[in-house]
């Protein structure tokens, strides 16, 4: 189990320290410092083992988080307490920097406390924390015996995520599908490695107690029903289901009847959560596809051709496009040529940067550079690093579409109907790389 | 160059590491597009480019441009875009092709100039490149600029500091020529500076070549003498905290050391008038409190004292060393009581200062008791070991003892093998020597080896007089509830070779014994089980009233079926021998060990072997002494000891002490541990005993040397081959050899190479009957250090034998005519070897007469006889050898012509059987 957690600032000064389990000593702070944050060589790997302690680390922007451990125990596990633990900052304090860890060192220390106990990860769920470690002072709101007595059996009962008594005027709920499309494409265009992660993410703001049940276009599920099943959109998008590789889902799904019925049946938490997870593999749809062209002049020159073409409905807008073509280390001078966006040589990050703000489906845009370079002694070969790719598209990569999310309130007296519900879908990129 | 100001802080103000690539790939590509560009580049701008690109290289990022901008900056006649050039240069070159060509051209350039300051940084740059390429451009160039007149002197020292490297990295391209007796001159240099860079070339030089570089050891001693004479006001800029050049000093008296004790007496006195001033001067107040004043006076005494060891000859400076050194010992600095001890261990080799090391005892142990640093205790305890002889071997046995009881880890095993050295080299009597052993298994018994112990049931198995003590000893020791495993196979071994002497004793009559014996059974790990299982054999056969117990112990299943395949024959062979075979028997098979041949410690044996703790292997360390001898040229230093002892590391005691095993305190000088061991044998007697019935042999041999003998004789004559063979890869230096017999006197002057074999021709003729034999003397330098040795040729009045044939009633009336008192010689002794009759009849054949078959009655009786052929007469002899079997003993009879032969050849022939 986690023996204990530290949260160091760029420089490698300890901005939070606390160690649940005697085996953790004090220097394991040090330890940590000067074999990764000041190590030589760049520490790439997450885990590292120094004399048989295990640090688990993650790096938000200037900001080192790092699990100790002398146990052998799910590396997993530990990543996943430890992003849960930067959402939960997230939500009480907003962007994780070292000022705000400063500011709220106090309240770190609070929600340590809580979600950590002896080394074992505790309930993490933002909305529950929220009830009892709260960030106003003791004179604030004093809570009343029966509020008190109610978060505790809420915190400790069946449903520790939500609890009773919620009402809103407006019953409404945010969907938002949210997928990172990852790709390695060879210079001929045949796809080496691709697919993609996607996160399905609520925001609910419904009264009493709902009970919701959620559908997509999920191959078994439609497989089940048959062809004669209701589908929303048949034809629109060429195929009706997708396959899912592997899902994980929040807490407040029901596992059992997940398993039985394939249905995914649950009471949502108040506010914003991530409802599952989700990886596919097969048929995905590639909004972008690079055709790169290097061409070597001499010894001292480079030629490079991009073309990027849009692979959608032409309806859809492609935003936030960015193309990195990398230059070789011995790049002396640049010159670019393009038709839409713009381009720019980063001397500092040895690539050229060709930016374009929008982008319609099924068009065509290309660049030209002309790359100058110094003669070198070194005999090493460039080593050519692929193209990279960014943009956002506002459609979902894996095909996945929510087919109904149904709210059925027993008690209060609204319906399904009544509910405004908002679906989105939004398609960023991973890793989206082409060799050239 | 504000540019590079700018850059440097930007990366000092980077937050991240990221933002430092990021940075520095900015200013990279800058630097290209610079490198690029069409227009030419001015110096200032090329030079502040190659200085970013220098930075960034210091911070770990490869740099695979800018080296022709660099080269270009070499050809500036700006000081400063040179040194920058040359600063990239050094740091930066790879041995590419092109490049190195341009920059020799540019290194020559400036050599050839007129222009000091360059001349230094080209000089700078071949130093600090330092690569076969510039080694083979430049090598002939720099002692050309070194020892020309018109140089400056800072060239000066840049030139002989960089030859001194060149030097180092390829010393084959530096050639010897008329320059080197030049170089030696700058030791009469005006200029400090110069005087201290020569002075390290010359060291370095001599060491190789210490013939060319005689002549610098007068001049040194004057240049000392000046120093040391000077008041510390005269050499304004080099006085040092009130020291007058005090690096200077210490490398003079280090480049001394090179050499042996200068021969011009003039000379010597000024040499040693120097080392009496730095020894008078360590008297003086201290001119400063600072710790550099006395740091560095400190560093002069110190390498004045390695001097005075060095030549080993100046009982007075020796003396005076150790008194100083001594102060050192209560000194309140721990660094100086290090030194101080570990010089002393050197002193303490010296015949001259060993008694006044041997003062300062109650000091050292002391220290071994109460220092707080484990090296400085190590020290104290090599010291002691050092300094241990006779006289005090008990009581530092004891300290030595008491102190292993809290001794750190690391030492305890160097620590053991010690006690059990100096006990046995010193032991007085033999109880004295077991009790020490025993108490070492007690203390320390887990780093007890092997060897230890199996020493000392060697000598217990050798000498008759501490058998019964030994065994007493054991069995109370074994006595002890927890005892260590080493114990319980001493004792095993012991009480059932000798517990009868003790059976007496109704409280170790033998059940008592064996149930002892056999209570620690149990606990013991298989190997002492099977010494265990030998001991009961063996009790059998001493107390036969133990037997059916023991045969009940062997009968147990926990014996007769153990798992153990050797636990189990043992018990199973045992079991039956002592069930069928009858008492005669059984005495004869379980008798008694016979005595060990007395050769050298095993103790020594395993410390040749033996890698030292401090992870040195013996034969590394080895090489480190023949290198140490190497390096003094050919060996002057105060021999091998003194290197070795001043190696910090823990196991070069144990090198001193396999060099050769009885190290006595007393030793005549530092280097020779192994005159010692010829020196306390006297003349070496048992090689020449193996001789009288044999020709061909060797004579003598040890670490370092082996002499191989042949000898053919006709009549009175006899020629002699000596081969000596040098046993190690250094030469013997001045290897002589002499034979002395009462009448003349063969010198002979070979030079041994290393591992080279010199034959050594002696013509012998045989005047008169003799009975002492001519001595053979050796003298020769090892490493240094001068090795004597005294042996007695092989040759014996019998070797001029002339065999003679007879019959039986010849024989007997000869017989009856030399019935003269006096012409007759008889001894009665007993046998020390086996009665084989084959073997007999071949060494009295060996011994050169005729031996006649059936002529004595008795045929178990052996005759000869033999005329011996002198220049000046023939003696006729007779000999009759009566062996009795039972006795083991032999009656020898020799009858000559002449009472002086009979007598000898009966002395003689009483050794051989």
């Amino acid at each position: 189990m986690i023996g204990g957690l530290f949260i160091y600032n760029h420089k490698g000064e300890v901005l939070i320290s606390r160690v649940y389990r005697d085996d953790i000593g004090r220097n394991a702070v040090d330890a940590f410092r000067v074999n990764v944050i000041h190590a030589r060589q760049q520490v790439r790997s997450p885990v590292t083992n120094i004399a048989r302690t295990s640090f688990f680390h993650i790096k938000r922007s200037n900001i080192w988080l790092a699990a100790v451990t002398k146990q052998n125990v799910n590396a997993a596990m530990v990543f996943e307490f430890l992003y849960k633990m930067c959402d939960v900052m997230t939500a009480y304090f907003g962007k994780i920097s070292e000022e705000n860890i400063k500011n709220n060192f106090v309240l770190i220390y609070e929600l340590l406390d809580e979600i950590l106990d002896f080394g074992y990860p505790q309930n993490s769920e933002t909305g529950a924390l929220k009830t009892f470690i709260t960030q106003q002072g003791i004179k604030g709101q004093p809570q009343t015996k029966e509020e008190q007595s109610q978060i505790t059996s809420q915190v400790t009962g069946q449903i520790g995520w939500r609890r009773e008594g919620i009402k809103y005027r407006r019953n409404e709920l945010f969907l938002d599908v949210l997928e990172s499309v990852n790709l390695l494409m060879s210079p001929q265009g045949q796809v080496l490695s691709a697919h993609v992660s996607g996160r399905v993410v609520m925001k609910s703001y419904l009264s009493g107690m709902p009970e919701c049940k959620f559908g997509m276009n999920d191959k078994i599920v439609i497989d089940k029903q048959g062809k004669g099943g209701t589908t929303d959109d048949p034809g629109k998008s060429g195929k009706q289901s997708i396959a899912i590789d592997d899902c994980t889902f929040h807490q407040c799904v029901r596992l059992s009847k997940f398993d039985s019925e394939r249905s995914i049946s649950f009471i949502p938490p108040d506010g914003e959560y991530e409802l599952m997870r989700y990886r596919t593999t097969k048929d995905i749809i590639l909004p972008f596809r690079v055709i790169p062209l290097v061409r070597e002049v001499g010894r001292t020159k480079l030629e490079v051709k991009v073309v990027i073409k849009s692979n959608f409905k032409p309806s859809l807008l492609a935003q936030k496009i960015e193309v990195r073509i990398p230059t070789p280390l011995n790049t002396s001078g640049v010159q670019v040529i393009c038709m839409k966006g713009k381009a720019k040589y980063k001397a500092s990050e040895n690539a050229i940067v060709w930016k374009i703000k929008r982008m319609a489906g099924m068009k065509e845009s290309q660049i030209s550079a002309e790359i100058e370079l110094l003669p070198t002694n070194d005999k090493k070969k460039w080593a050519r690093p692929p193209i990279s790719m960014n943009f956002e598209v506002p459609f979902a990569p894996s095909g996945l579409k929510v087919r109904y999310l149904k709210v059925f309130e027993s008690k209060l007296n609204y319906s399904d109907h009544d509910v405004i519900k908002w679906v989105r879908y939004i398609g960023r990129s991973g890793i989206y790389e082409t060799r050239c | 160059m504000r540019g590079l100001a700018v850059f440097i802080s930007d990366i000092r103000n980077c937050k991240s590491k990221e933002a430092e690539i990021k940075r520095i790939n900015k200013e990279l590509a800058n630097i290209r597009s610079k490198f690029k560009g069409d227009k030419a580049l001015d110096g200032y701008s090329k030079k502040k480019y190659v200085c970013k690109l220098l930075f960034i290289f210091l911070l770990g990022h490869d740099i695979d441009f800018g080296h022709m901008e660099a080269v270009n900056l070499l050809s500036s006649n700006k000081y400063t875009e040179k040194q920058i050039g040359y600063l990239f240069i050094s740091v930066l070159v790879n041995s590419n092709s092109e490049l190195i060509r341009l920059i020799n051209n540019a290194i020559k350039n400036d050599l050839s100039s007129r222009n000091p300051t360059f001349m230094c940084l080209a000089l700078h740059c071949i130093a600090n490149v330092g690569s076969r390429e510039m080694a083979e451009a430049f090598a002939g160039e720099i002692p050309r600029i070194l020892v020309a007149g018109d140089t400056m002197d800072s060239v000066k020292q840049s030139a002989a500091l960089c030859l001194l490297r060149l030097y180092k990295t390829s010393p084959d391209l530096v050639l010897m020529g008329e320059w080197t007796s030049r170089v030696v001159h700058l030791l009469n240099d005006q200029h400090m500076g110069v005087v201290t860079a020569a002075i390290s070339l010359i060291t370095c030089l001599s060491q190789k070549n210490p013939d060319e570089f005689k002549t610098c050891v007068s001049l040194a001693v004057s240049r000392l003498s000046r120093i040391v004479s000077s008041a510390s006001t005269d050499l304004q800029d080099y006085t040092y905290y009130f020291v007058p050049a005090p690096w200077l000093s210490c490398k003079l008296l280090r480049l001394l050391q090179c050499y042996p004790p200068p021969e011009d007496g003039a000379v010597k006195g000024r040499l040693v008038e120097c080392l009496e001033t730095i020894l008078n001067k360590a008297q003086e107040p201290p001119k400063s409190k600072k710790v550099q004043h006395s740091n560095a006076k400190n560093a002069i005494l110190f390498e004045a004292i390695s001097l005075i060891i060095h030549y080993d000859s100046e009982p007075n400076l020796l003396v005076r060393a150790c008194n100083q050194l001594g102060q050192f010992l209560q000194h309140r600095e721990t660094n100086l009581r290090y030194l101080a001890l570990e010089s002393m261990c050197t002193l303490a080799s010296s015949e001259f200062s060993h008694e006044a090391v041997k003062t300062h005892i109650e000091t050292v142990i002391n220290a071994l008791k109460t220092e707080r640093d484990v090296s400085v205790r190590q020290r104290a305890a090599d010291l002691l070991y050092a300094m241990c002889d006779r006289s005090n071997a008990k009581q530092i046995v004891a300290e030595m003892l008491s102190y292993l009881e809290t001794a750190d880890y690391s030492i305890r095993e160097e620590m053991v093998l010690k006690v059990a050295i100096l006990a046995e080299k010193y032991a007085v009597d033999y109880s004295w020597y077991v009790d020490t052993i025993l108490n070492l298994i007690r203390i320390a018994g887990d780093y007890v080896s092997e060897e230890v112990w199996y020493r000392v049931i060697q000598i217990v198995i050798n000498r008759d007089d501490v058998q019964g003590y030994a065994a007493k000893t054991v069995f109370e020791a074994l006595q002890a509830p927890a005892c260590h495993e080493n114990m319980v196979k001493v004792g095993g071994y012991i009480l059932g070779e000798f517990g009868n002497l003790i059976a007496g004793d109704p409280r170790s009559s033998p059940l008592v014994q064996f149930n002892l014996l056999h209570s620690k059974f149990h606990l013991c790990s298989v190997p002492t089980r099977a010494l265990l299982l030998s001991a009961y054999i063996k009790f059998i056969n001493l107390f036969p009233e133990t037997k059916s117990t023991i045969q009940e112990v062997l009968r147990s299943d926990s014996q007769i079926r153990n798992s153990d395949v050797e636990l189990q024959q043992r018990a199973v062979e045992y079991l039956k021998l002592s069930s069928i075979a009858s008492t005669d028997v059984l005495a004869t098979v379980l008798e008694e060990m016979p005595p060990f041949p007395e050769r050298e410690s095993s103790i020594l044996a395993k410390l040749k072997k033996k890698k030292g703790p401090g992870a040195v292997s013996v034969n590394e360390l080895e090489e480190g002494k023949r290198e140490g001898g190497e390096l003094n040229g050919g060996g002057e230093r105060g021999g091998d000891s003194s290197a070795i002892a001043s190696t910090p590391s823990p196991s070069a005691d144990l090198l001193g002490l396999r060099a050769g095993p009885p190290v006595t305190a007393a030793a005549p000088s530092a280097g020779s541990l192994l005159v010692d061991v010829f020196s306390e044998a006297g003349v070496n007697d048992d090689g020449f005993l193996r001789f009288v019935c044999k020709n061909n042999g060797v004579l003598f041999e040890n670490q370092l040397l082996q002499i191989g003998i042949k000898s053919e004789y006709r009549q009175n004559l006899g020629r002699m081959y000596l081969f000596y063979g040098n046993k190690t890869s250094v030469q013997f230096v001045t290897f002589t050899t002499t034979v002395t017999c009462p009448g003349d006197t063969l010198v002979l002057e070979p030079l041994i190479e290393g591992g080279a074999q010199v034959q050594q021709v002696i013509n012998i003729e045989c005047l008169t009957d003799f009975s002492d034999a001519p001595l053979l003397n050796i003298k020769f330098r090892y490493g240094g250090a001068l090795q004597n040795l005294t042996l007695k040729l092989p040759v014996t009045i019998n070797k001029f034998f002339q065999p003679t044939e007879m019959a039986s009633h010849d024989f007997f009336q000869r017989w009856k005519q030399l019935s003269l008192p006096q012409q007759e010689a008889q001894k009665i002794f007993k046998a020390n070897h086996a009665m084989d009759t084959e073997v007999l009849k071949a060494k009295l054949l060996g011994l050169g007469m005729a031996l006649l078959e059936n002529v004595d009655p008795n045929p178990e009786n052996f005759v000869c006889a033999g005329v011996i052929q002198t220049k000046a007469q023939q003696v006729g002899s007779l000999l009759r050898l009566e062996p009795n079997a039972q006795a083991q003993m032999y009656r020898l009879t020799v009858r000559s012509s002449k009472d002086t032969v009979s007598k000898r050849l009966c002395e003689l022939l009483a050794e051989q059987f």
